[in-house]
């Protein structure tokens, strides 16, 4: 039996204790991320792709594009999906069948934070107006959960779409990176005691009350923002989350992505 | 096609002639549902929404909880309630708005007077023209409160974004279609706590203190007609 699920009393009440001494069991700072590792091109079967590791958080990004039908109403524009799985190999309490309530807000608050930082200019994507178009399909899969799914998954979509190629020789052209424009970063806080701590772990999610998630992109504005789980934040706490957000997210984009 | 809108006239009025922090015409009504422990309609502008409770003992009995209530709610929309006709039954974007609209419930209740039972809160959208999502809260909590389910306070929502280059309250429908960003808010309006918040579009942090600022100022009203609401169904009149 697998007692990951659960969190005991007395665990809880050491995490809570540690933080109002302003400790993380790991040692982290309240704005420290764990170690992020980055692994491009890690399906090359996939049109672009990307493992994250974000501590042991193992998540697999991988990008398929294929031609397709416009949307009625935006006839000039290609498409892109987004879809988070949660695979039950990732945790105990992970089933498989349709996606979970947890699974679509995952996806969702990921989708609109690359949707909204306009990362893919879908106009560009056009390849017959109103007839055909190029869909990209991102399908991201939880490996190993251990805390901050949508971080995890927001780090791996971009870094699969930033070396995403559209296969464009199937229709006798040539082939053409997917043209890529800004780079969002999301960054999720738990509200433990009093304190936001950024990327928190499993155990620090178990004792937490409530999460916010805000993801800006090169500009400092905000795309996405998600209140989750059940909690309350004053709004004191979200001007700091926005301010923690905007800090933290540049240093990662600089870090990571080599972008200011 | 964002451009070729207008959405701020040139008197700086929005397109149906609000000025920018104006809220649409709200009305709410409770006990409308006969049979449910709890009910009420809601019109916000013209959006018209229905809200059922019933309050009973978790089932299965492996999901209670055994200190506290768990909160179910359901937002569904008809299939006539939009311009094209939406597929009846869950898709993504109601299984998202379902899920925060239990936990911004949730914080609202005492859950710890209701041991083992389940709120089921059934949301029903007849009419949708932009604000569902906050209007089926501010009714929701009327609703349980109808129910009698014991509460720290009414949950207000109301939603602010940007369109046409300018911070405005409670998004029209065009302006939630053309506008550069939506920001749907929930409150307990008590202690000021925010208990769902979600944002989608293009906001400076400036920008978004501006539509905090916004939504809070009228909280106020939004509060008031939930609880007059309540007061025309429980208030005993002079002379009874």
């Amino acid at each position: 039996m697998d007692s990951n699920a659960v969190i005991s009393e007395i665990k809880k009440g050491f995490i809570l204790e540690s933080l109002k001494n302003g400790k993380r069991l790991d040692g982290r700072s309240m704005s420290d991320y764990r170690e992020i590792k980055i692994t491009e091109n890690y399906v090359p079967k996939a049109s672009g792709s990307a493992m994250v590791e974000l501590g042991k958080t193992k998540v697999v990004a991988g990008i398929k594009i294929e031609e397709g039908t416009p949307f009625p109403d935006s006839p000039d524009n290609g498409v892109m999906a987004l879809n988070i799985e949660l695979l039950p190999m990732a945790f105990p309490t992970f089933e498989s069948g349709p996606p979970s309530e947890q699974a679509v807000e995952f996806s969702r608050v990921v989708d609109r934070g690359i949707r909204e930082s306009k990362v893919i200019d879908t106009s560009k994507l056009v390849i017959e107006s109103g007839v055909k178009v190029w869909m990209i399909f991102v399908d991201i899969d939880i490996l190993n959960y251990d805390g901050n799914i949508i971080d995890a998954c927001t780090l791996a979509a971009v870094s699969a779409l930033r070396n995403a190629v559209v296969p464009a020789s199937k229709l006798g052209k040539e082939d053409f990176k997917l043209p890529v424009n800004s780079v969002p970063v999301a960054v999720t806080m738990a509200k433990i005691g009093d304190e936001l701590v950024c990327d928190p772990d499993l155990q620090e999610e178990q004792v937490s009350n409530g999460r916010i998630t805000i993801t800006m992109s090169e500009d400092n504005h905000i795309h996405a923002m998600q209140k989750g789980d059940v909690g309350e934040f004053s709004l004191e706490e979200i001007r700091k989350a926005i301010k923690t957000s905007c800090d933290t997210g540049s240093k990662l984009r600089k870090e990571l992505f080599k972008v200011d | 096609m964002e451009g070729n809108v207008k959405l701020i006239t040139d008197d700086g009025l929005r397109l149906d002639g609000r000025s920018s922090n104006e809220i649409r015409p709200i009305k709410i009504q409770t006990g409308v549902i006969e049979k449910a422990d709890g009910s009420a309609y809601i019109e916000w502008g013209a959006n018209k929404i229905v809200v059922a409770v019933y309050v009973r003992e978790a089932y299965p009995k492996h999901a209670q909880n055994m200190d506290r209530a768990i909160v179910k709610a359901r937002y569904n929309m008809a299939g006539f309630s939009v311009e094209e006709r939406k597929r009846p039954g869950p898709d993504r974007r109601t299984m998202e708005i379902s899920k925060v609209i239990s936990e911004a419930l949730s914080s609202a209740i005492i859950l710890e007077k209701l041991p083992r039972a389940e709120v089921d809160v059934f949301i029903e959208v007849l009419e949708a023209d932009a604000g569902t999502r906050i209007a089926s809260i501010t009714a929701s909590s009327v609703a349980i409160a109808d129910a009698g389910v014991p509460m720290r306070d009414l949950v207000v929502g109301c939603t602010a974004g940007k369109a046409g280059g300018k911070m405005v309250l409670d998004l029209s429908k065009d302006e939630d279609n053309y506008g550069e960003a939506d920001i749907p808010m929930a409150i307990l309006p008590r202690t000021g706590k925010v208990v769902l918040l979600q944002i989608d579009g293009d906001v400076s942090p400036e920008e978004f203190d501006e539509a905090t600022l916004m939504i809070t100022n009228a909280m106020k009203d939004i509060s008031k007609i939930q609880r007059d609401a309540l007061m025309k169904k429980y208030s005993i009149q002079d002379g009874e």
